[in-house]
């Protein structure tokens, strides 16, 4: 076997079903192997940086590492964005480059980029494969690593000539062994018991989630927890839909652009447990001010994140899954009187609260709320960054089952589409809505042609408000004196794009008819877009 | 403050790379880095002098201990441990303070290696603070080049890390 057979062989064992990539020169080998290899499905992207969101959407739909193959050089630092995205939201992720040559290695040939060197600050660890009979074993440690303790991108960077070259009776390692990685599972017995001691005694306790509920998959020991013990929740971004809207601990998103009443749950708290949260600035703008006040307790399977942003009071290293389920064993609690039900009230307040309506196009929030009105229960929401993001948070109802992605920790506008492409690789069946701005949009269309050849169903949906409209509603606001630079000028007819692509579209511009083109949009048999045009001025405040 | 990091990592391509990486990121200023393989071939020590505060150096333990290649971190208490550098340092050197250059260098034990018409040079292995004051007696004869190690440390007592 030559070492581009060797790889997808491991890959195989590692159970790896899908494979986003582009082509180059210097991963033929590798083409040549996975031609030989039809059991794994294969999608080719426009662009080597949505092969990374692919394999992102990919990743959080199924619970397994989402995998890409790029060509050296070009192709391998197009990837970088798309691994630092996944790097910031810790989806667990094998990119796979090729290289040139080991042998010419550091004379700077044509393609030859030093790939590991330049993804060493966002990914959780790499290869350089100097020797094909290594393969089985890095491939087997890039899936462990990837995938368990706190999940992250792992990049195997494999020279062409590594590749071509013959291993004679490969050795396949039964198991993994790296002496210097050995993540927490099991929370601590004590600070589980100190944890429990402080959340019974408190009278106000709330419960910050964050993505890292959804990692561990720990969704049901969370509700579990939280509705035994009657504790609010609140949730990060990418904790976002761990709880239907209408759940009655749900008390909505905290943070700078979240809900009034979960930031006023927050302040009112006497105890505050983050599961699963960085605590990073989005969510929780100075974490200092608590700590002075009242205790908190940090899970997180990352003990670099505790303390990194808060100093927590009891901090619990692990696998959040096993610390709910630890906690739950210790007993049951009920906080003060009326604490869940006055957050309750803000919170319904805020469900009812009516968007501004300011003419001139349609009101994103009410838009939203039929939107998501219409949407089966299972849809996978993947919203993009910006004002359209931020409306999507706010307004858009999720129930039981349905599952919002988005790119919380780098903001990687373009993120959505390409994300979608993933969720359906992983979930065929799954409804799928993006949800994403005129300039996102603008960034990731390429990859309508991807959806076309792969046949999905995605239902896209672009804010258009000719205008990169957070960035303008920023420059708006003091210190600064007005937009610049953020004027989407010779945007084309987004329509005729969709057309382009053999696609239907149907484009809404103001309130009145929004039912019925929602209706007939998301009734449509086929993938198809949906233009909402939007006043320029219209602000996350609306 | 002057901190202390001892650190065991997989002896491998890279990981130097990594490890210094994490600290340019957060901005710190190395002081002084040595990297020397120790009885197991497979392992590495490294030993690395930073400034910075607690809560900084906490993160960086914690961020070190995150690299898949690096098997131990700890931070050395400030008297628990030896410390030692080596300083090779050349100096003008005429016949007429030659005389004098050796008296101070068997006062502190530096060992001379070299010696010209015009130069001398010593060699000298003591805390990092003892060799700044020697390097600094020896600042009025004119020095011509310094290369120091950086500092090595090893914790007292039977223990190891
Ligand atoms: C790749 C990338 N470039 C730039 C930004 C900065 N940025 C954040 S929001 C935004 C505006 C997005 O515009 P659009 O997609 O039209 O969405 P809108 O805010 O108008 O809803 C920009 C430019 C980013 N997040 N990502």
């Amino acid at each position: 076997m030559n070492g581009a057979e060797l790889l997808v062989e491991a890959l195989k064992r590692e159970h790896v079903t899908h494979i986003f990539g582009y082509a180059g020169a210097t991963i033929c080998a590798i083409a040549e192997a996975l031609k030989a290899a039809p059991e794994l499905a294969y999608t080719l992207v426009r662009t080597e940086q949505n092969a990374g969101h692919m394999a992102s959407g990919y990743a959080r739909m199924s619970g397994e590492v989402g995998v890409c193959i790029v060509t050296s050089g070009p192709g391998a630092t197009n990837l970088i964005t798309g691994i630092a995205t996944a790097y910031m939201d810790s989806i667990p992720m094998v990119a796979i480059t090729g290289q040139v040559p080991s042998y010419l290695l550091g004379r700077d040939i044509f393609q030859e980029v030093d790939i590991t060197g330049a993804v060493a600050p966002f990914s959780k660890h790499s290869y350089l494969v100097k020797n094909a009979r290594d393969l089985p074993r890095v491939v087997k440690e890039a899936f462990y690593l990837a995938s368990t303790g706190r999940p992250g991108p792992v990049l195997i960077d494999v020279p062409s000539d590594v590749q071509k070259q013959e291993v004679e009776s490969p050795q396949w390692p039964e198991a993994v062994s790296i002496r210097g990685y050995r993540p927490s599972v099991q929370g601590n017995g004590m600070q589980i018991r100190r944890a429990w001691e402080t959340i019974a005694r408190s009278r106000r306790p709330v419960l910050c989630a964050g993505g890292g509920i959804f990692l561990a998959g720990a969704e049901a020991a969370l509700e579990e927890f939280a509705t035994r013990n009657s504790i609010p929740v609140v949730t990060t971004m990418m904790g976002l839909s761990l709880l239907p809207t209408d759940h009655p601990l749900n008390i909505g998103m905290v943070g700078s652009h979240g809900s009034p009443a979960a930031n006023r749950a927050l302040a009112q708290a006497d105890l505050l447990i983050f599961a699963g949260a960085r605590v990073a600035d989005r969510a929780i703008c100075e974490p200092d001010q608590f700590r002075s006040r009242i205790p908190i307790i940090h899970m997180d399977v990352d003990p670099a994140e505790i303390g990194k942003n808060v100093q927590a009071t009891i901090p619990i290293v692990g696998d959040v899954r096993h610390i709910l389920r630890q906690l739950l064993e210790q007993g049951v609690c009920q906080p003060e009187e009326g604490w869940l039900s006055g957050l309750q009230a803000l919170r319904r307040a805020d469900l009812d609260h009516a968007p501004r309506e300011r003419g001139g196009g349609v009101t994103p929030g009410r838009f939203l709320r039929l939107l998501g009105e219409r949407l089966p229960a299972d849809t996978a929401v993947c919203a993009d960054v910006g004002q359209n993001l931020i409306w999507t948070c706010r307004y858009l109802p999720m129930q039981e089952g349905t599952r919002f992605l988005t790119s919380g920790g780098l903001g990687t506008m373009g993120y959505s589409l390409p994300a979608a492409v993933g969720v359906k690789a992983a979930q065929p069946e799954r409804n799928t809505v993006v949800i994403c701005g005129d300039g996102s949009f603008q960034m990731s269309f390429p990859e309508l042609a991807t959806i076309r050849a792969e046949q999905m169903n995605i239902k896209i949906i672009v804010f258009q408000n000719q205008v990169l409209g957070l960035v303008r509603q920023y420059q708006t606001q003091q210190p600064y004196t007005g937009p610049y630079g953020v004027d989407l000028d010779g945007s084309p007819d987004f329509q005729t794009i969709a057309a382009a692509y053999g696609m239907d579209s149907y484009c809404l511009g103001s309130d009145e008819k929004a039912e019925a083109v929602l209706d007939a949009f998301l009734s449509n048999a086929g993938s198809s877009l949906l233009i909402v045009r939007v006043h320029p001025e219209c602000s996350t405040n609306d | 403050m002057q901190q202390t990091l001892s650190v065991l990592v997989e002896n491998q391509a890279g990981i130097l790379n990594r490890v210094t990486g994490l600290f340019s990121r957060r901005a710190f200023n190395i002081e002084s880095l040595a990297v020397g393989v120790t009885d197991d071939p497979s392992i590495s020590r490294i030993t690395i002098r930073v400034d910075s505060g607690n809560n900084v150096l906490e993160q960086v333990e914690k961020q070190l201990n995150k690299l898949v290649e690096v098997i131990k971190v700890r931070a050395q208490e400030e008297t628990r441990y030896i410390g030692r550098e080596l300083m090779l340092i050349k100096v003008n050197a005429s016949t007429k303070t030659r005389g004098e250059i050796a008296a101070i260098a068997e006062i502190v034990g530096a060992k001379v290696d070299d010696l010209t018409p015009t130069s001398m040079t010593l060699e000298l292995s003591d805390t990092t603070e003892r060799l700044d004051a020697f390097q600094a007696m020896m600042r009025p004869f004119s020095i011509l080049e310094v290369a120091r190690t950086g500092l090595i440390a090893l914790q007292t007592g039977g223990g190891k890390l």
